[in-house]
């Protein structure tokens, strides 16, 4: 099986390369979600450029849309598109846009406006369980996305029709644009909300491929309840001066914070070999 | 007296379709009930989703269903519908172009006196002013059966506004003139032209019919296609007519006399006034006592048609 972790060291350069090209992005969660996407897109989901339109085929929607730069990357490095476009995003008039757009080859649905994705996404997975059919749908959530009433309005319906065809990913990195989630508004009482709620909650190492696919495979075996992973992450994950860094929610490097980070994502992947 | 309420015939046209069309959705928000869905749910329980009183999810659960296949047909109360769940309307539904149909149920003033919380005297504004939206104000339950059908054939966004009542015919059963997106033209004229949507055709018929014993021909358009608006039949009118009249059960700013008003303007100026709902919260009262209140009737057109030709 190819090394993930150091695939998501390569897909980090190229979220770089985009935020550095465009002079904007959010890289900061681009990188504490890389290795999920990585996990989700690499191995877990049943989703390939071969079957866009296979109904089938399992859904994602990234809640968190402001880390579309790490969608975007991911998607090229599977070859949902050519790589080469990804010098188009946040350009005049592409659409490659800041935040995911469906016009985009594998993007489901557009988002960008916090709190949409899990109710989306209980959509998706009802439709799958009226339709008899198999496929799983996954959505990524920020944790200060959490503060947003309609993502409760989605936990309660996901609990209620009981959809076990539904796995949501919190991208747990502490870290909002105005500091820390504990002070703009508390997330540590999450595991209790989604259990009241009727989830199933698991917890994994969101920098870490094995903690994520063991949560991704266990989720995948859970009847009755849809499974939540909260998923512990660094924000800004692979570079030193990037990591565990408010303001670098959405800064942009300069030419020479450009070359370092270059290098010290290159010696990480070097060292995952 | 017609007895049978639009949403009536919205959820008959629904419950007979879904016989044989597995895909079609009804999802209410604990409004089945005020919408007259119950039948349906009787006859379909499986294509029947219940989200509770969670007007945001609904919209964009709804929004899920039909990225997967479904042809969902939310049915809620417009108040909430136009503005609670306005943001879900935009992203999930018309940005993300999911054939989603939003179905605002007691819509304008239909709630009486409940007050401005279950008015949606501003969802032509709110919704119409969405790129990617489409808005529909059918005049009676006979065009609200061809409406319906007309859009169960496409796959596009859509908000269709009706009220809680029963309303008179405005057309007769079995001769509907009705093409998708043009106003219907409900008497011909050539003095004056009132556009008219929702349950406002019906004194505006009323009115074309005083209008003529005092030999004045008033011309009617039904634009139940608020948007995509009927641009040639405004210009055309505003070109063959000495003036217009619009008439809604909205407020006049961003509904359907403000849009009437901005083509006729560009294209081919001419006076136009518009009779609707003040910038206020309404006076209590059923929906007749609030039209009456505010002129929203057969004989303050007739009088306002009356002044704009002397």
């Amino acid at each position: 099986m190819e090394n993930l972790t150091a695939k998501a060291f390569e897909i980090r350069q190229d979220i770089l390369d985009i935020v550095y090209h465009a002079k904007a992005g959010h890289i900061g969660g681009d990188f504490s979600v890389c290795d999920i996407l990585t996990v989700l897109y690499y191995k877990q989901m049943n989703v390939s450029p071969e079957n866009i339109h296979d109904p089938n085929r399992d859904r994602f929607i990234l809640s968190k849309g402001h880390s579309v730069e790490a969608l975007y990357a991911v998607l090229a490095s599977r070859g949902f598109f050519p790589k080469e476009d990804l010098k188009t995003v946040s350009q005049y008039n592409s659409k490659y846009i800041g935040h995911p757009n469906n016009k985009v080859n594998g993007i489901e649905m557009n988002s960008g406006s916090l709190g949409h994705g899990l109710s989306v996404s209980v959509g998706m997975a009802l439709a799958g369980k009226m339709n008899k059919v198999p496929y799983r749908v996954y959505t990524v959530m920020g944790d200060g996305e959490l503060a947003e009433g309609s993502v409760w309005e989605g936990a309660m319906a996901g609990g209620h029709y009981k959809l076990d065809n539904l796995t949501a990913v919190v991208d747990r990195n502490r870290l909002q644009i105005s500091g820390s989630t504990e002070d703009v508004m508390t997330q540590d009482s999450q595991d209790d909300r989604w259990r009241s709620f009727g989830w199933y909650v698991l917890h994994a190492i969101g920098n870490d491929v094995n903690s994520l696919n063991a949560a991704f495979d266990k989720s995948k075996t859970t009847k009755g309840k849809p499974t939540v992973i909260i998923a512990d992450t660094i924000k800004g994950y692979g570079v030193s001066f990037i990591q565990n860094s408010a303001p670098w929610h959405h800064k942009v490097p300069t030419e020479e914070e450009y070359k370092q980070a270059a290098q010290e994502l290159a010696q990480r992947r070097a060292e995952a070999l | 007296m017609n007895k049978t309420a639009n949403r009536q015939v919205i959820c008959d046209v629904l419950t007979e379709k879904a016989n044989t069309d597995k895909d079609i959705v009804v999802i209410c928000s604990d409004s089945r009930g005020s919408a007259s869905m119950g039948n349906f749910v009787d006859a379909h329980p499986d294509q029947f989703v219940e989200i509770g009183i969670a007007e945001q999810n609904t919209v964009s659960v709804a929004a899920g269903l039909a990225s997967c296949g479904k042809k969902p047909y939310v049915a809620s109360p417009a108040s909430f519908l136009s503005t609670r769940s306005m943001e879900q309307a935009k992203v999930d539904v018309a940005y993300s172009n999911t054939n989603v149909k939003l179905i605002g149920i007691s819509g304008g003033v239909s709630y009486g006196a409940l007050g401005m919380t279950h008015h949606s005297a501003n969802d032509i504004a709110t919704m119409a002013s969405i790129p990617n939206m489409r808005v529909y104000l059918p005049s009676d339950r006979l065009q609200t059966k061809v409406l319906i059908e007309g859009l169960l054939q496409d796959t596009k966004p859509a908000y269709i506004r009706i009220g809680r009542n029963a309303v008179e015919d405005v057309y007769e059963d079995g001769n509907v003139p009705f093409e998708m997106d043009q106003a219907t033209t409900v008497t011909q004229g050539s003095d004056i032209t009132i556009i008219a949507c929702g349950e406002m055709v019906r004194p505006a018929r009323e009115a074309a019919l005083t209008l003529k014993e005092k030999n004045i021909s008033c011309r009617v358009l039904d634009m139940y296609c608020v948007k995509p608006i009927d641009r040639d039949a405004v210009i055309k009118a505003a070109k063959e007519t000495k003036a217009i009249l619009t008439i809604e059960e909205h407020t006049a700013i961003g509904g359907l006399g403000a849009m009437v008003s901005q083509i006729v303007s560009a294209e081919c100026p001419k006076k136009v006034i518009s009779l609707a709902l003040p910038d206020a919260p309404v006076i209590a009262g059923n929906s007749q006592q609030v039209f009456d209140y505010y002129g929203l009737t057969k004989e303050n057109l007739v009088k306002t048609a009356l002044e704009l030709l002397a």
